[in-house]
């Protein structure tokens, strides 16, 4: 517990004002605190229901199949990744400029949607289900089989598929990018499970020291996969 | 409005605390006057804020941003040319501008490099080698009002400041085996040696020589020794991390201000460090030829006047001009009928790549920010454009910067977005592949410019920067050139596929291209054609002087930092000139 304790201690030093004018010398300790606090573990938060979660599941698992490389974006819990960042300030768009007016610009203006992350997800995955219903017997995307999922992704990637409540290109970009995210940051965040994404590619994890191995070129590192919540194969298990 | 407190008045005030904020205070403090430097984000030191156990953080820094502007409360607009609408940069995208202490230089790669002495003098020397019509008609480069024999010994100051880890070409006029051998002379070798080299290095050095081109180790703010800095302050050995760009480094081995300055500097009686204020104008007297000091906002939204009497423009390149033009300091520039200074001249630079994909492991993932091998054979005016066409060159390099897994991984062209195709190229190519990056510079226009947005305004209320900015064909030409030498020796390295990444198109704000945005409050020798003059001075307020990279009247091939670090050091010479005769130092 006494990690806990710490924690809430810090908590209540980082809300403390800091009045602007105070001398650089009585700044530091607040700061001090706020700083050793990283929040990267951020809280298990959801947004996405049930349903949406079931979509995100299926989605995942065709951008990075299960194949004969191993597990894929599925298995390596990349929706909870997406569900907890969707949760928190990337869901929230909180350091986007969100100000109107709002208008369409040219596509080297970038996004100019009045929808954040979360609520892109929530727009898209209705529409895409409301699609798939009417043209699929009434099925959710998750329900369909890997050919016809593979067809509405590809739909949506290609143009052909338009949404009334979102804009199918930005929403695809977006669910693609998240994917990689979750199956290759840090497994602190709920993606990545096992190192399943770093162990795909050869990523040993953050590491600290290299200044022996930089020189040894062409020979493959093989030291034990680490991440910044901890490590894999900790005790030798032979 | 509320009417804003007034605090007693400092002989200097610095507005921004990055590199050229906290030297300038540095050497200002050193002369014993007081010193406040206002910095509009939050203190961060090496400890803790960039401790190694949790800063390896791709997805938390490199990928969502958390420590650079926040475009929430701080962004400009943007349009490619002047009949379109600007529209808010609503998340960061082709640059990223620090914030909070220590600036951008908290987190850049460490590429450091100094300037070509034609590039400062870049308009007369063109048009002595080429002729005056080598140069187009809407093309505004001009020289800068300095030479590159002037700088010299601030470069060297900046360079021993940092610890510099590379090997020099040129000392003194005499070659010196293994460095640039293009580059300017030097009065003394880089202060360590270079980095180690990575094994994708290693190829394209030998792939460069065999294409008949120059390699050499880049200059690096990456310390490949410990060091102790001209300030007195130790830095220890790089560890080849691979976490520089987009990171604080928790081992004081990138140069930054956090670990080259403020060890030397915070704590002194007669420097303060005022955090989470925001600088909102440059106050004159009745005169409007008289800097009073500047008035700043808390995070309670409290209103401060504070006098000084001398006031030093240190903020990030375009917040130097956003601020220049809310304070109605200098005459905004109007293209339309070309008169005016404040905006004027905005560059960028042009950057493209080539990924090589070979059968070797290079694990990417043992890097460091400024850890590569470059060739300089097509910077500058080094080779004769006259059968190019095209004015300005850049460098071609292959860095070892990192592989962070996320926006690290190269995959040979044609491959798929997603599915099976996508998932197995990424496990075939992340420890096989490195990329060749070209750094191009960008010519001024009379189209390309910075000022106030009719329509859209920051969180004070006050109307944003606007952005007005394409790419020229003579970039482009330029670009492909380059990304042709590229090309040359990526063959070279035999790989089994390469990809050749043209810039093609107009400029877009989406992709990360590169921090290295210029001009707006740009050096000169004409008040008509310049905001300051050659010493730094604003032609209009003589007790105000203006840093960083808003000075360069064009952007040249190499990343900025090392000009803007010389340029600081002969700013604040001039500025110690100034405090002992107030007067300005070049007569309009």
């Amino acid at each position: 517990m006494a990690s806990l304790s710490r924690r809430n201690l810090l908590k209540a030093a980082a809300v403390a004002p800091a009045a602007a004018v105070v001398p650089l010398r009585l700044l530091v300790d607040v700061d001090t605190a706020r700083a050793a606090a990283p929040n990267y573990a951020q809280p298990p938060e959801r947004f996405l229901t049930t349903a949406e979660v079931s979509f995100v599941e299926a989605a995942v698992a065709r951008i990075i199949p299960a194949d004969d490389l191993g597990p894929g974006a599925k298995e390596a819990g990349v929706a909870t990744f997406i569900d907890r960042q969707l949760a928190g300030p990337y869901g929230r768009a909180e350091r986007w400029y969100m100000q109107g007016p709002w208008r369409h610009g040219e596509k080297e203006q970038g996004y100019q949607l009045k929808l954040t992350p979360a609520e892109l997800y929530r727009a898209a995955i209705a529409d895409i289900d409301a699609h798939v219903r009417a043209q699929h017997g009434n099925k959710t995307f998750a329900e369909l089989d890997a050919g016809a999922q593979d067809g509405v992704l590809h739909a949506l990637e290609d143009g052909k598929l338009e949404l009334p409540h979102a804009s199918a290109d930005a929403f695809f970009t977006m669910l693609v990018q998240n994917t990689v995210e979750g199956f290759l940051a840090d497994p602190l965040y709920g993606g990545n499970r096992d190192f399943i994404g770093w162990k795909l590619v050869g990523f040993p994890g953050p590491r600290y020291n290299y200044v022996e191995e930089i020189e040894q070129h062409g020979k493959r590192y093989d030291k034990p996969f680490v991440s910044i919540g901890g490590r894999d194969a900790a005790v030798d298990q032979a | 409005m509320s009417v804003a407190r007034r605090l007693p008045p400092v002989d200097v005030v610095i507005v921004g605390f990055g590199w050229t904020g906290s030297i300038v205070a540095k050497e200002l403090a050193d002369t014993g006057l007081q010193v406040l430097a206002i910095e509009r984000g939050e203190f961060r030191d090496t400890i803790p804020d960039f401790s190694p156990t949790f800063i390896q953080d791709e997805l938390r820094y490199a990928v969502r941003n958390s420590i650079f502007e926040e475009p929430h409360r701080e962004t400009l607009t943007f349009r490619n040319d002047m009949r379109q609408d600007a529209l808010p940069m609503r998340h960061l995208g082709s640059f990223r501008p620090g914030s909070g202490a220590g600036g951008a230089g908290v987190h850049w790669n460490g590429q450091t490099w100094r300037f070509l002495p034609t590039d400062f003098q870049l308009r007369s020397h063109i048009t002595q080698r080429y002729g005056a019509k080598f140069i187009p008609a809407d093309m505004t480069i001009q020289d800068w009002g300095v030479t590159y024999d002037e700088l010299e010994p601030c470069y060297d100051r900046f360079e021993y400041l940092c610890g510099i880890s590379g090997k020099a070409g040129n000392v003194a006029g005499k070659m010196q085996e293994g460095g640039n051998p293009f580059e300017a002379p030097r009065k003394r070798d880089y202060p360590l040696p270079p980095l180690k080299r990575s094994a994708a290095t290693v190829l394209f050095d030998k792939a460069a020589r065999e294409a008949g081109f120059h390699p050499f180790p880049c200059p690096a703010a990456n310390t490949s020794k410990p060091y102790k800095n001209i300030y007195g302050v130790q830095m220890g050995q790089c560890t080849y991390c691979g976490y520089c760009e987009w990171f604080g480094c928790g081992n004081y081995s990138k140069s930054s201000p956090q670990a080259c300055v403020f060890p030397a500097l915070l704590g002194r009686d007669n420097f303060e460090l005022r955090t989470r204020s925001e600088v909102l104008r440059v106050n004159l007297d009745s005169t409007g030829k008289r800097a009073t000091g500047v008035t700043y906002v808390d995070t309670m939204g409290r209103e401060f006047e504070q006098p000084a009497g001398l006031v030093v423009m240190c903020a990030y390149a375009q917040h130097n001009v956003h601020l220049l033009l809310l304070s109605r300091i200098g005459e905004p520039y109007d293209p339309v009928a070309n008169k005016g200074v404040v905006g004027r001249n905005y560059a960028y630079q042009i950057t493209s790549s080539v990924d090589v994909f070979v059968d070797d492991i290079l694990n990417p993932f043992m890097g460091a920010g400024a850890l590569g091998q470059g060739v300089d054979d097509f910077n500058g005016d080094l080779f004769d454009h006259g059968p190019q066409g095209f004015i300005g060159g850049g460098y071609l390099a292959l860095w070892t910067t990192g592989g962070r897994p996320i926006l690290q991984n190269h995959v040979p062209k044609g491959t798929p977005k997603w599915g099976s195709a996508f998932k197995r190229a990424l496990a075939e190519n992340y420890l096989k592949s490195a990329s060749i990056a070209t750094h191009g510079s960008v010519m001024s226009y009379r189209d390309a410019y910075l000022d106030l947005d009719p329509t859209y305004r920051d969180v004070y209320g006050n109307p944003m920067l606007r952005l007005t900015f394409d790419y020229h064909a003579n970039e482009h030409r330029m670009s492909d050139f380059l990304t042709e030498r590229a090309t040359d020796i990526a063959k070279a390295m035999r790989p089994r596929a390469l990809h050749a990444k043209k810039r093609e198109g107009r400029y877009s704000i989406v992709p990360y291209q590169t921090t290295h945005n210029t001009g707006g409050a740009i050096m000169g020798t004409d008040p008509r054609t310049s905001v300051v003059n050659r010493y730094l001075q604003v032609w209009d307020v003589p007790n105000m002087f203006v840093m960083g990279a808003c000075l360069f009247p064009q952007n040249a091939g190499y990343n900025p930092t090392g000009t803007v670090g010389a340029l600081t050091y002969w700013g604040v010479d001039a500025m110690k000139r100034y405090l002992r005769n107030p007067a300005p130092l070049v007569s309009a």
